[in-house]
């Protein structure tokens, strides 16, 4: 681009101050009509132009205490990446991000800005819920590099190789990102991916029209232009089995995320028709079943579905069955929505899209027809009592307040769990409630010597930006007990990791 | 990787295919199955691995042609073509110890896997007695292959142009009647074949075996597509399984989610003008 086509955009002239308008009002995201969107699998949010991508960044004040850099959990040099946009250099703000993350262009989307780093700014004491839209101008970096010719190559150069080797096991973005940060420091890394695909929930769960697939392979390409050798279509423990991975590495990561998906344990759930939501998105996202009978893989098309649950699964769910071209498509939940864990953007677009929620219905079984398909659910209203150990209001069941509602597909997103196939495998590995594995609070090291673990599978199912902290701290953790194996690495406590 | 190294029409719509696949020979034990992908936006199908060369580093498969993507597998790949995926081996392997005298039933499509539990069983010092089952003579397969893994082998088909005419489960009926002492049954083959041999057993008390083929996606016990009702408990057939016992399996619900997706098959092999007919 031109030196005068970027003044036109509005950029910070080279050598000049930059003269912030924190005052301006945010800029919003252009989105696909509610109307079209729901007859396809686009993206939804359709991303911010050059234009407005300097609009948004003159906004800044970047800070020289940033309060938004403590809240990200990655601590990405905000002001750091958007002053580049200010300025301009737009390949150079992603460069900028990478150092602290390497899948910028899926954080820009999903990550729970609202809460962290944006609910940080300090724009919202003077110009209240109008923040810095980080997260947005973070997926506008990533996207501008990334639709470069070679943006999805690595531009760094990397130390000097040492002698050790790797095993990353799941390639989410806990595995992804431990492999590229171990990388980085010069060993050599080899991720599995039990799936065809690498990229975990990213890839399987996360919906296209919230994070195309492409942008997940792109930025999954970055991380193979560090170095890092991913291998998918090999389970560890049924392709390779674990204790020929302990004698093979000198170091193991297990990113294997919580994929079990946890069921109701109700009459009737194992009628036709009655999907766990892991199912139901696995053949939507990862196999495309929205485009059968062009790719191969079948899914139900609800005429009208039911949902159970609340998280960003269950609204995941509800807005694919609309797209499915379903006419009613609701969310029954427990609580109410004050309670809900889904993020507000995903809540208010399911709603705009024409998703219902019944709050405080439970339930209770699922009635079949004559074939074996559910044909209708049996609830029952619940009231909120006291508030239980997470400080939530546990909800109760209403006596005698049963009642029934027809539907043709049912999703059940009421959580996920890990899986035990690792944890049963590994002698002597500590776990919480069968499965969850506990590591040092510090080093990530795992009761096994040199077996470390982090993201979904050390905290059951929470986030992407989780995930990623979790992996840089345990790369961190790994390098030293590679440098220094006859360290005291044990006896140690470990403990539930946050 | 994944190249196909060898293909046989074995029967009508019957195909043998051996890939190369180095982990999944080298890690493979009789009863576990792998799941193909022929093109990137393929379905995944589970199919059994009836035999694999640990030193060549290949695997062997045996599959009816009986929808699309069978269909596109069997028309569309010849020696020399790669598959776009491939991973196992998947579930529990079958159990096997020396259980003294069993009965291995193979029916139709079944037949190819019983071949390496048969092997295994008798590694394990077992006396094998193998009932193969058949519609009919020309669709018949790997006859001498299980043989050579048997003390005895008793071939059926349905109308009586091979063998003793009749059901597999007429061949077990005349060993019982026989006075055969029988330890265990293992029976692997169409869902009602394998629920017949199981009601079969039951009142004579012989431990029964069979090995489940629900609909699956992942088959790692991600999903939950492949669970079903046994003994009371859902189980997920891909990493509980696929081998459960045939006298508390739920077979009603087993016919049901095997029908989950009948009209988009249909659809698919319209919509791509497939006709099955493979000689
Ligand atoms: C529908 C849905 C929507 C979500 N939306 C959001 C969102 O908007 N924002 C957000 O921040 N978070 C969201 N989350 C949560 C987020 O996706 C997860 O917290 C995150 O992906 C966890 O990352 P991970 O790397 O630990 O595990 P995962 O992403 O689960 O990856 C684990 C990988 O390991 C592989 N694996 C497992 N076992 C083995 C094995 N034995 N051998 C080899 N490979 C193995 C799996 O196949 C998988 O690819 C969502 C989750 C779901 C289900
Ligand atoms: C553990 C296991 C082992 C198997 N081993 C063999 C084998 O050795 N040889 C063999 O010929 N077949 C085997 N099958 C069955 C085989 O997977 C199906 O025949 C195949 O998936 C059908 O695909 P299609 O597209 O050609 O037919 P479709 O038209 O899709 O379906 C035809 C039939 O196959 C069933 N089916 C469809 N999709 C699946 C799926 N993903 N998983 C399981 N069943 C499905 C349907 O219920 C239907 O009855 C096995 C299945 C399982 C679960
Ligand atoms: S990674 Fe998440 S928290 Fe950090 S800056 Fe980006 S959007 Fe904000
Ligand atoms: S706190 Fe807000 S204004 Fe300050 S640097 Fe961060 S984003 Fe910019
Ligand atoms: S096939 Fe998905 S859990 Fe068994």
């Amino acid at each position: 681009m031109d030196k005068k086509e970027l003044l036109e955009l509005g950029v910070v002239e080279e050598g000049k101050p930059k003269k912030p308008t924190p005052r301006l009002p945010r800029r919003e995201i252009a989105c696909q009509d509610p109307k079209e969107r729901i007859k396809n699998f686009n993206e939804v949010a359709l991303g911010y132009t050059l234009k407005d991508a300097v609009y948004e960044a003159m906004r800044c004040l970047e800070c020289s205490k940033p309060r938004c850099v403590v809240a990200c959990p990655v601590h990405i040099d905000i002001p750091s990446f958007i002053g580049l946009i200010a300025r301009g250099k737009f390949e150079e703000a992603c460069e900028d991000i990478r150092k602290y993350n390497s899948l910028p262009a899926v954080c820009g989307r999903v990550c729970p800005q609202e809460n962290l780093c944006e609910a940080a700014c300090i724009i919202n004491d003077t110009n209240p819920k109008n923040p810095i839209a980080i997260g947005r101008l973070e997926r506008f970096a990533a996207d501008y590099l990334l639709s470069q010719e070679n943006g999805n190559e690595n531009k760094i150069e990397i130390r000097h190789k040492t002698p050790f080797k790797v095993a990353v096991i799941g390639s989410g973005p806990t595995g992804l990102t431990c492999a590229a940060e171990l990388a980085k420091m010069g060993h050599t890394v080899h991720l599995f991916e039990a799936l065809h695909k690498p990229g975990g929930v990213m890839m399987y769960g996360i919906p296209e029209f919230r994070l195309p697939k492409e942008i997940v392979q792109k930025e999954i390409n970055y991380v193979r232009s560090l170095g890092v050798n991913i291998e998918t279509n090999c389970i560890i423990g049924k392709t390779i089995p674990v204790s020929d991975i302990m004698n093979e590495f000198d170091a193991i990561y297990i990113g294997t995320g919580a994929g079990f998906p946890n069921m109701m344990h109700i009459p009737g759930e194992n009628f036709a028709g009655i999907y766990s939501a892991n199912e139901f998105l696995t053949r939507v996202n990862l196999m495309r079943a929205y485009e059968f009978p062009k790719s191969s893989t079948p899914i139900r098309k609800p005429k009208k579905g039911v949902v159970v649950g609340a998280g960003f699964t269950a609204f995941d769910v509800v807005r694919i069955m609309l797209r499915l071209g379903a006419d009613e498509a609701e969310i029954v939940y427990r609580r109410t929505r004050k309670e809900m864990p889904g993020r507000g953007e995903e809540i208010e677009h399911s709603q705009e899209e024409g998703a219902k929620i019944r709050e405080l219905t439970n339930p209770v079984r699922f009635i079949g027809d004559e074939n074996g398909f559910v044909k209708a659910v049996e609830v029952q209203r619940m009231e909120l009592g006291e508030p239980d150990s997470s400080g939530r209001r546990r909800p109760v069941p209403v006596p005698d307040s049963n009642y029934i509602i027809d539907t043709d597909l049912v999703v059940i997103a009421i959580g996920q769990t890990p899986n035990v196939l690792i944890p049963s495998a590994l002698k002597n590995l500590s776990t919480r409630w069968g499965s969850v594995i506990n590591v040092n609070r510090e080093t990530y090291m795992t009761s096994v010597p040199k077996v470390f673990a982090g993201g979904d599978a050390i905290t059951g199912a929470a986030t992407v930006i989780l995930a990623i902290r979790a992996a840089k701290e345990a790369s961190r953790g790994i390098d030293e007990f590679l440098k220094d194996p006859q360290k005291k690495w044990y006896p140690q406590a470990f403990s539930e990791k946050k | 990787m994944f190249e196909i190294v060898s293909k046989k029409i074995l029967a009508e719509n019957v195909v043998e295919m051996t890939i190369k696949a180095e982990r999944v020979a080298k890690a493979h034990k009789p009863g576990q199955f792998l799941i193909l992908m022929n093109y990137e936006h393929s379905e995944r199908i589970p199919l059994t691995i009836a035999d694999s060369d640990k030193e060549k580093g290949e695997v062997t498969i045996v599959f009816l042609v009986v929808g699309f993507s069978t269909n596109e597998l069997a028309t569309n790949f010849n020696v020399g073509d790669k598959l776009y995926s491939v991973v196992g081996p998947l579930g529990t392997p079958t159990h096997i110890e020396n259980f003294g005298k069993v009965v291995v039933i193979g029916g139709g499509l079944g037949v190819a896997p019983i071949y390496p539990i048969c092997k295994g069983l008798k590694e394990a010092g077992n006396e094998v007695i193998s009932i193969v089952g058949f519609r009919s003579k020309n669709l018949m397969f790997w006859v001498q292959r299980i043989e050579s893994v048997s003390s005895r082998i008793i071939v059926t088909t349905d109308d009586g142009s091979y063998g003793m005419k009749g059901f597999v489960t007429n061949a077990l009926q005349k060993l019982y009647d026989e006075k055969e002492k029988i330890d265990r049954v293992i029976a692997i083959g169409p869902p009602i074949m394998m629920k017949n041999v199981s009601k079969m057993t039951l009142p004579w008390g012989i431990p029964t075996f069979v090995s489940l083929n629900t609909i699956m996606v992942d088959g790692t016990g991600m999903c939950g597509g492949c669970r079903l009702e046994i003994g009371g408990e859902t189980k997920f057939v891909c990493v509980d399984g696929p081998d459960f016992d045939g006298h508390k399996v739920n077979w009603d619900e087993m016919e049901i989610r095997m029908k989950v997706y009948k009209n988009q098959e249909q659809q698919i092999l319209e919509e791509h003008n497939c006709k099955i007919g493979l000689r």
